[in-house]
């Protein structure tokens, strides 16, 4: 469907519920949530205040669901939403948002801020304001397969040498496994050894498992795009696959963004609950190490910390799980100011590492993680998400550090894995 | 009774009050049900906390501060503490107050030691003040701000410093201090519903929705 300004207004008014109002309604203009923003801490331009963010579709709250603005509508006085209105907004809402959350942590009043971008990003993408890179990753999603473009050779490429390098077989398609491992882009394009450490992990804990050449992408960019379409789409042939294979569940991969629309979006995009479970890979491998069916063997010396994504702990509650598991295999294991809960974005979330003209701020951003990590002088960064592990790899480099390792938390336990267990 | 405040005040006290909690009590119930028509769809994903159980627990721990963000504005935090203790202690605590709840809602409890009063509305005064100072130095706070938060500032500073001086006899005609002390309450409860004021209800809504939505998902909130 073409994208119009009035198909985004449409958007935007289907996107305001009960909490989005409720949201508005309380905002006493404080400014606090600016002070947990990395945009605004980094550049402190108060244009990146996270609900300046917001102010479009808080005007059409104003006037439109509220019986005062509704009056001032009426009379003229409403100020309306235009097309150059929402050619402004596009940068601070994709360029200058991750959609990490911190905002939502600490308003007094407890707006979800990092909800209503996601809401308002429905709005933005329906009038054609979004950028170009994540339009162009859609349609290469929507027509190959992957935001990517067509992944079949290099995951069956992948596989194959995950197999040769482990010698476990690795059955595609299989009917009735366990699970359904599924994989973002980047993982199978630039770390496809997570194959082979969930080979060698699963068949220690005595887990079938398998992928399937209908829904093996992860990623989602529906999500990041704010476009429900697609999204639903891009679920809803993982859920076919899953439902085909008649496993009993889905292994999420290291991906934040594909942990939240897979498990959390998901049922609400194709309008029903599963009949299977979705599972974070880090939180099924400490469900294994609780059930003592993950035997590691040896540390890992020096200095190593973590990176807590962003999706996968602040908004989807996996914040013990790789600390548990970390301890397993680091013999010395320090955490960065601010780790867990409100550990700060690397910047890179929510499409931003996507979107080139996002390339300077995301560099200012980084300044905080950087300083974070040469404080605790850590020699190998560990994360449980391949485009956080990406976005790390690039920026340390810009910032002129190619000594700092990043490894993906399965990887590592695969590195440690007790083989005669 | 010659005082030519008088009869102002008896208006104050009689009508205006009545009027203005009629339109405070019917706003706000209008508020709130515009905000709840509106609905929110059942969440289908399988929950893997307490939704409610959080919901309601951050209605409660919201109130305190995030760890370590207090000193990047400690006047917002600070002041804002100091602002709603005070107005709270000023409103609840004073025996005049306590009699005109009670005459409503046939609710009672004892007044406060009056310095305690006087006291803590001085500081609320002091904190609202320093509240507008950050407003418009503060170039994240003066961006956001509007005609409406400066609004609510000023209905929310008068009938603390009108009461004030009316009780102290500090200025002007007591009977006249004390009818638009009266005034400025009735103004302040008239705008309620239609400012920013309203967030003194729903951000048990708010920090409701927060506390669910996270909680469902077994993050913290």
């Amino acid at each position: 469907m073409t994208a119009t300004l009035e198909r985004g207004l449409n958007a935007l008014r289907e996107q305001i519920d009960a909490p989005v109002a409720s949201f508005f309604t309380s905002c006493v203009s404080c400014g606090l949530c600016a002070e947990a923003c990395i945009f605004y801490r980094e550049t402190e331009d108060p244009k990146y205040t996270p609900i300046h963010k917001l102010e479009l579709m808080r005007r059409i709250w104003s006037n439109e669901f509220t019986l005062l603005g509704r009056l001032k509508s009426m009379v003229g006085l409403g100020r309306k939403v235009t097309e150059q209105d929402l050619k402004d907004w596009e940068e601070l809402v994709y360029d200058s948002c991750t959609m990490c959350g911190r905002c939502t942590m600490v308003c007094p009043v407890g707006n979800d801020l990092a909800m209503m971008i996601r809401k308002m990003r429905e709005g933005m993408s329906g009038s054609g304001h979004a950028p170009v890179e994540l339009i162009g990753a859609a349609e290469r999603h929507s027509d190959y397969g992957s935001p990517m473009g067509e992944l079949h050779p290099a995951l069956h490429a992948q596989i194959k040498h995950a197999e040769t390098e482990t010698g476990i077989p690795i059955e595609m398609n299989k009917e009735g496994a366990d699970y359904l491992v599924i994989l973002s882009a980047g993982e199978i394009r630039d770390y496809p050894e997570v194959i082979g450490a969930m080979a060698k992990i699963f068949k220690q804990a005595g887990i079938t498992w398998t992928i399937s050449d209908d829904g093996f992408e992860a990623t989602n960019v529906g999500i990041q795009l704010g476009n429900r379409d697609v999204a639903r789409t891009l679920v809803s042939k993982v859920v076919e696959a899953a439902e085909k294979l008649k496993v009993k569940g889905i292994i999420s991969p290291e991906c934040g963004h594909a942990y939240q629309a897979l498990r959390w979006e998901g049922p609400n995009l194709i309008g029903r609950s599963y009949d299977f479970e979705v599972v974070h890979i880090i939180e099924l491998l400490d469900r294994l190490r609780a059930e003592g069916k993950l035997k590691t063997k040896g540390k890992a010396s020096g200095k190593i910390t973590f990176h807590d994504p962003c999706q996968i702990n602040r908004r989807g509650g996996i914040n013990r799980e790789p600390r548990n598991l970390l301890n397993m295999v680091a013999d010395d294991f320090v955490e960065t100011e601010d780790a867990g809960t409100m550990n700060w974005c690397c910047g890179g979330g929510g499409g931003v590492g996507a979107n080139e003209r996002a390339a300077d701020l995301r560099f200012k951003a980084f300044n905080r993680k950087k300083r974070q990590f040469d404080a605790v002088g850590a020699e190998k960064i560990v994360t449980m998400c391949a485009y956080c592990h990406h976005t790390l790899e690039e920026q340390l480099e810009l910032h002129g550090d190619e000594e700092t390792e990043v490894i993906g938390l399965a990887e590592m336990i695969g590195e440690y894995l007790d083989d005669e267990a | 009774m010659n005082n030519p405040y008088f009869d102002l005040l008896m208006w104050a006290r009689g009508p205006g009050f009545d009027i203005a909690l009629t339109i405070m009590v019917g706003g706000i119930l209008l508020r709130v049900v515009e905000i709840l028509v509106l609905g929110r769809k059942r969440d289908l994903a399988t929950a893997k906390g307490s939704p409610v159980g959080q919901g309601v627990k951050t209605i409660f721990t919201r109130s305190f501060p995030r760890k370590g963000l207090v000193p990047f504005a400690p006047i917002t935090y600070i002041g804002g503490y100091i602002f709603h203790i005070g107005f709270a202690i000023a409103f609840l605590f004073l025996g005049a107050h306590i009699a005109l709840i009670d005459g409503l809602l046939g609710l009672s409890w004892p007044a406060a030691n009056r310095a305690i009063v006087e006291s803590a509305t001085a500081l609320a005064v002091i904190a609202l003040f320093a509240l507008l100072y950050t407003r418009i130095t503060d170039p994240v706070r003066r961006a956001l701000s509007t005609f409406g938060d400066y609004l609510v500032w000023l209905l929310s500073l008068l009938p603390l410093v009108l009461g004030y001086v009316a009780v102290n006899k500090l200025f002007g005609d007591p009977t006249l201090m004390m009818a638009l002390h009266i005034l400025s309450a009735e103004a302040l409860m008239v705008a309620f519903p239609f400012t920013k004021l309203m967030h003194a209800v729903t951000f048990l809504m708010a920090r409701y929705y927060n506390g669910s939505i996270q909680g469902r998902k077994g993050a913290e909130s």
